[in-house]
């Protein structure tokens, strides 16, 4: 069931005027951002199907930079948030795309500064709710409704099962979890959603077992 | 966890409980949170929406120019006593149009179940207020039983314009209304049902047609018109008219609607009243685009 909540039905408590194409564009924005971990420097933004057609009478550009700049959906900021972010030195740029995608409402999110680069592609399913089905290449399916941590890692045996050793030593249930990889024995993805939230000398402790390359964490 | 419409109202059938404590259990049994913090969590989306109506009948303006102040005339019209079809179904419209007014200009509302349909469920209740002189625990209530519908038409249809056009926002939200009203109102778990489906058969096929992708144009008069329809089907199924065809298949129906919708219907202001010759002009005056 894609919606577990009465809240995901009876809310997000939101900027207008849309819950699909400004709310849900605000959290695939804040979500590259907690990715990220840090404010990027630009931004390129690639809108896809209903989002092409209609984002500027949504506010979908602005809620996405909006999110960028780790505003949450209620926040008043987000109107004026293109604004922000140009006074705050941020270059962006928006595409409107012509190919089909499999959700009419979509966006890839490309944001990146001197020290790194992060990818990602969202989409906004009705009601402020969103998936993201993509990051950096790898195929996924994260809600963004839980906390989550991301393992990337070299794609060999006992790598997940170290990972899920520590977090049961600090009793941490998982919800839902998948793999994806590029290729065979090369980099993999792991998304685990768990029920609370993780401190970092868990991340830490996990980003120091053998073959696992780095970990972040999304905060509900 | 309920799957659909008939499971929904088993359960409280069974359990001898209402729709909107069914769906406080479940909500407290998927997310670990205790009542106190279910029931919190939503008295403050009801509060977002009170505001919200109350800033919408003393009057806003998009910044399109297109919607605002609708509202306030029906307020108005309502006041001066000589209107037609009654006061409490058009207090309803106004309230679901000062919601939607307040949305349109970028204020803040309460998605139920989405943005450009958060007036109905907001509008309808307020209205009948008035009328039934729920406590706050009554109304807090309203929204878990209005949440129970609309979380079944969200995991078996869509609440979606892009996805299922109008009929799946204003549609959902129409139906949710017309359930919660039934159960202030008095009503059982399975008229709440009948409500709901006598609602919905009514927005079937409803296409989603932005003007300029504005959710104004129709947004604000559809959400008027499903307050309006979510209180009439209420009041039919309260006398104990029944829909023939199960809730769980009109929402089946509405989801297959959905998808043999054209795109061109479904939120990307390309169809409908969006390609309409005033559509289109009012479209090149806000963005200043040239069109053919």
């Amino acid at each position: 069931m894609k919606y577990r909540s009465v809240f995901d039905i009876i809310g997000p408590v939101m900027i207008g005027p849309s819950s699909s194409h400004t709310a849900g564009a605000a959290r695939i924005g804040r979500v590259a951002r907690s990715l990220f971990g840090r404010e990027p420097k630009w931004a390129n933004i690639s809108l896809y199907g209903s989002f092409a057609k209609t984002y500027k009478g949504h506010g979908t550009d602005v809620a996405i930079i909006g999110g960028l700049l780790d505003f949450d959906t209620d926040d008043e900021r987000i109107i004026n948030a293109i604004d922000i972010a140009k006074e705050r030195g941020i270059k962006l740029r928006f595409i409107e795309e012509e190919a089909v995608t499999d959700h009419p409402n979509t966006a890839r999110v490309i944001i990146g500064d001197d020290k790194g680069e992060l990818e990602l592609v969202g989409i906004s399913i009705g009601g402020g709710k969103i998936e993201i089905t993509e990051l950096n290449g790898f195929e996924l399916k994260l809600s963004g409704n839980h906390p989550a941590i991301l393992v990337v890692h070299n794609d060999r045996f006992g790598a997940i099962a170290s990972v899920s050793n520590v977090l049961a030593k600090y009793e941490i249930n998982i919800g839902h979890m998948e793999v994806a990889r590029k290729e065979k024995g090369k980099l993999a993805l792991m998304t685990i959603e768990v029920d609370q939230n993780i401190e970092n000398k868990i991340l830490q402790e996990l980003e120091e077992l053998p073959n696992i390359l780095k970990v972040t964490k999304i905060v509900d | 966890m309920f799957r659909n419409v008939a499971e929904l109202v088993e359960l409280a059938v069974s359990k001898n409980k209402k729709i909107s404590e069914i769906m406080i259990e479940q909500e407290m049994n998927v997310t670990g949170r205790s009542r106190e913090e279910v029931l919190a969590f939503m008295d403050r989306n009801l509060r977002v929406m009170e505001e919200a109506v109350e800033r919408g009948i003393k009057g806003v303006k998009s910044h399109s120019g297109l919607t605002g102040g609708d509202a306030v005339l029906l307020q108005k019209y309502i006041e001066k006593g000589n209107f037609l079809s009654g006061k409490t179904i058009l207090d309803a419209v106004s309230k679901a149009v000062a919601t939607n007014e307040v949305n349109a200009a970028m204020g803040t509302i309460c998605a139920t179940p989405t943005a450009g349909s958060a007036g109905v469920v907001p509008g309808t209740l307020f209205a009948v207020r008035e009328k039934l002189n729920p406590t706050r625990e009554q109304m807090v209530e309203f929204l878990f039983t209005a949440g129970a519908f609309g979380f079944v038409v969200a995991n078996n249809a869509s609440i979606s314009g892009a996805a299922g056009g109008c009929q799946a926002e204003v549609g959902s939200a129409s139906g949710m209304a017309a359930a919660a009203i039934v159960e202030m109102a008095g009503g059982t778990p399975e008229q709440c049902a009948e409500a709901m489906a006598i609602t919905l058969k009514n927005m079937l096929g409803l296409v989603c047609d932005p003007v300029a992708g504005l959710v104004e144009v129709p947004c604000v008069k559809r959400n008027a018109m499903g307050a309006a329809n979510a209180m009439v089907a209420a009041d039919m199924a309260l006398a104990g008219i029944t829909s023939r065809i199960p809730c769980d298949e009109v929402i089946d129906a509405m989801y297959k609607i959905g998808q043999s919708m054209p795109t061109a219907l479904k939120e990307t202001a390309q169809g409908g009243l969006a390609a309409t010759p005033t559509g289109r002009e009012l479209e090149a005056k806000i963005f200043g685009i040239p069109r053919v």
